[in-house]
């Protein structure tokens, strides 16, 4: 087992570079350091010395990949791509345009982002997957067919209708929570409830679809039968037997969700004025501030990768079948 | 001399190929169509009556991509014609005066009056008032009650809607039947007496006439009111959303046909050749994949937008510069999510190559190019038809997304997204401006919800699991 984790850990090491070339790639060699400052300096009324003077005090004045004029081992490290990209490997996010330490951001930032992505998480999961078992328990009758057309039509349905709905039904009109904002510690229950809410709904109608084609391909197969034989009631079944053996494909669901927990939050943590990680990257996103932005992108496949390996672990505590080797 | 230019933007080539190889397509495949596995998406109701509403859009779409420019009246001495600068389309011809702006700011839907009381000067003094709305006051006799002026509408659009039907119809039945009279005789039956297992053509019928009537009833009623109001600066909102769903089609479409190339090759390459060529491709996969989507989308339409600041001089007109960044939006998208379409491709070729029939190729001494493109790629077709109809809805969705974060289409471009955006701040009013807001929702939600039914028919139709 750990000899598969290191060996996976290793394995990750190329991808990250490769992440990491790749955004060099886009941020320093489609656009110039000289494009760049351009961008943050304005074009109207810039002197060559003041683009000159950003470009080195961002320190983007060194080579790309080769530097021969250092010596030893400072030929590959005295780089712009060494300087700026493989630093990331070290967590060592550096400062964003505004002089403000992303590393120290991110660390800050990080807590509203899972105060809101994990209630959001295990609440829209147990939801989503009871109203699944529910559909199959009614299989066959109206209650399922008219099931599946309200899920059709819910992802039918804009994410930002929700949030836009939700924020003025719940908000303004009733007056039941806070528009938008944040506080640290447990009033931030009042403002988290809302969001939470809404991603919960938002994600009902692809969620249980999902789960209902899962549970339909399960409740075929022999197990089912002989549990029925043995007379046991089909809530039983279901909700012990069927649940139990849908485990797998449930955990790779969950865990593909999480890189792109990243884009929900991203939407609600900005419409709710949430000082989570999303709202820090679209905010960068809009001052286009790169360096942050190359930050969450490391941080997103670090991330990603990161989820991948626990799905792995995670199959060997469900299904003592697996064995990782 | 024609009295206008044409235009063809870089989207609008590459959606008429699009259209073109699709008619070309079926009419060299219409003998074997009759078989085909997809043409059961039609025996089914809800197939038929949403592949109708899809088609409604992309007729929409299409008109919208009839660019070209006017001649201005003013000529230089030299009697040479100019044109205007300004791009319009046959969609927007069809619409006027609707694409100019007309009322001074927000209006209600249907209303005949301004939204909010306006400073007038009486007798020397500041009277607050309502002010009449410019465009219905064209078009409405005053003092008409509005229930009563619509129902009057309505019932004047009827004539056209049957007129409609019955050419379009008619065509329609023409080009099926080819002109046959058993065929036509057929037909006719199978509309009154539908077939268990045949073409829903009835459920065509009633969609179709649905359709017909409510796209006329929307035309002659914008001829007079406001449907769905204006917005801040007194822009028709019916017309802004009208030309969003070229936006969204445009997405929906191009990004699934730019990354299929892609997908096609890499997996096919992957998974038929393995080794050294299958490391790289799944490396280079991996690597994409494990980068969140959003941003990396994010950063490359950033590094595009500073490319395109760098290159302003390429472009002529600001829609030719709004059009360029829609391509190259939908360019980014497909080279963000090839990914898992190169997956399942990769996958099924693994699985094709084992099969008795590639061997038998393999041992006869068939190049490998030709048991690619002979026995691989045709059963491939089922996964890349799915996926085409699967993506659609979900890239119409992530447009809206994308252009609140900022990284959409252009801001100056009609689009779903640019209308949430810019009107999502109104609810917040007092009282409560709604209506662009409503309108993009509702034209976006027929439009992904046709797209999703029809993609889950095209799906139990294809898929092999459920053939039978």
């Amino acid at each position: 087992m750990w000899a598969y984790i290191i060996r996976r850990i290793l394995y990750a090491i190329p991808i990250l570079i490769g992440v990491n070339l790749l955004t060099f790639l886009l941020f320093f060699v489609v656009n110039t350091p000289q494009d760049m400052a351009v961008v943050h300096l304005g074009d109207r009324y810039v002197t060559q010395e003041a683009i000159d003077r950003w470009i080195v005090t961002n320190g983007y004045d060194k080579p790309t990949f080769y530097n021969p004029k250092a010596q030893g081992i400072d030929k590959i490290s005295d780089t712009l791509f060494y300087q700026q990209s493989m630093r990331l490997f070290t967590f060592n996010f550096g400062t964003s345009d505004t002089g403000r330490e992303i590393g120290h951001d991110i660390s800050e930032r990080m807590w509203p982002s899972l105060a809101l992505a994990i209630p959001s998480l295990l609440l829209g999961l147990g939801l989503n997957v009871i109203l699944a078992l529910l559909m199959v328990l009614f299989r066959g009758t109206q209650i399922d067919t008219w099931g599946v057309t309200i899920c059709v039509a819910l992802m039918s349905i804009s994410g930002l209708f929700f949030i836009i709905t939700g924020q003025y039904v719940l908000a303004k009109l009733f007056k039941w929570v806070p528009i938008s904002g944040y506080e640290s510690g447990l009033s931030a229950i009042k403002f988290l409830a809302l969001p939470v809410l809404v991603s919960v709904i938002a994600g009902i109608g692809s969620g249980v679809r999902w789960y209902r084609t899962l549970f339909l391909e399960e409740i075929n197969k022999d197990y089912v039968r002989t549990a029925r034989a043995k007379g046991l009631s089909d809530i039983a079944i279901l909700f012990k037997h069927v649940l139990k053996n849908a485990l797998i494909p449930i955990l790779t669901g969950v865990v593909v969700l999480i890189p792109s927990l990243f884009l929900g939050s991203l939407l609600l943590e900005s419409f709710f004025a949430i000082p989570g990680l999303g709202s820090y990257t679209i905010d960068a996103i809009r001052a286009q501030d790169f360096a942050i932005v190359r930050s969450m992108v490391f941080l997103g496949s670090v991330l990603y990768i990161l989820g991948l390996l626990l799905t792995d672990i995670s199959y060997t505590l469900v299904d003592p079948r697996v064995r990782l080797n | 001399m024609m009295p206008f230019k044409i235009d063809i933007l870089w989207t609008d080539a590459v959606f008429f190929v699009l259209l073109a190889s699709i008619f070309i397509l079926i009419f060299f495949q219409r003998k074997q169509m009759k078989h085909a596995r997809w043409t059961q998406v039609f025996k089914n109701k809800v197939g038929m009556s949403s592949a109708v509403v899809l088609f409604f859009y992309l007729c929409i779409a299409f008109l919208d991509s009839l660019h070209f420019r006017p001649e201005l009246s003013q000529r230089l001495p030299n009697q040479e014609t100019l044109y205007a600068t300004q791009v319009e389309s046959v969609l927007d011809l069809i619409l006027s005066p609707l694409d100019v702006q007309m009322e001074t700011t927000y209006a209600a839907p249907f209303a005949t009056t301004s939204f909010a009381e306006e400073p007038h000067l009486v007798q020397g003094q500041v009277v607050y008032d309502f002010e009449p709305l410019r465009y219905t006051a064209e078009h409405i006799p005053p003092d008409t009650p509005t229930l009563t002026e619509i129902s009057h509408i309505m019932r004047a659009a009827l004539p056209m809607t049957g007129l409609l039907t019955a050419v379009t119809l008619v065509v329609i039945f023409f080009l099926v039947t080819l002109g046959s009279p058993t065929r036509i005789k057929a037909l006719f039956i199978r509309i009154i007496r539908p077939a268990p297992r045949g073409v829903c053509w009835r459920t065509f019928m009633i969609t179709w006439v649905l359709m017909l009537f409510l796209c006329t009833t929307l035309y002659y009623l914008s001829r007079h009111y406001h449907i769905f109001g204006t917005d801040k600066i007194g822009q028709d909102v019916f017309y802004q959303a009208v030309k969003s769903i070229r936006t969204g089609v445009m997405i929906g479409t191009l990004t699934t046909l730019v990354m299929l190339p892609f997908a096609l090759l890499m997996g096919t390459l992957a998974g038929y050749f393995r080794g050294v060529i299958d490391d790289v491709i799944q490396y280079t996969y991996t690597t994409l994949s494990s980068i969140p989507s959003i941003l990396l989308i994010a950063a490359s339409v950033l590094i595009l937008e500073v490319f395109m600041n760098q290159h302003a001089q390429w472009f002529a007109s600001t829609a030719a510069r709004a059009d360029a960044r829609l391509f190259a939006l939908c360019v980014i998208l497909g080279l963000t999510s090839w990914t898992s379409l190169c997956r399942l491709i990769r996958a099924e070729t693994l699985k094709l190559r084992e099969l008795d029939y590639v061997l038998a190729a393999q041992a006869l001494g068939v190049r490998n190019l030709m048991i690619i493109l002979k026995h691989i790629f045709p059963n491939l077709l089922h996964i890349i038809l799915i996926t085409i109809v699967l993506d659609f809805s979900g890239l119409v969705l992530a447009e809206a997304v994308l252009s609140y974060i900022g990284v959409g289409v252009d801001p100056s471009m009609q689009s779903f997204g640019n209308m949430i955006n810019s009107a999502r701040l109104e609810l917040a009013r007092e009282p409560t401006v709604w209506w662009p807001l409503a309108a993009a929702f509702i034209f976006m939600f027929v439009l992904v919800l046709a797209a999703n039914l029809f993609a889950d028919t095209v799906r139990d139709a294809l898929d092999p699991r459920k053939a039978g």
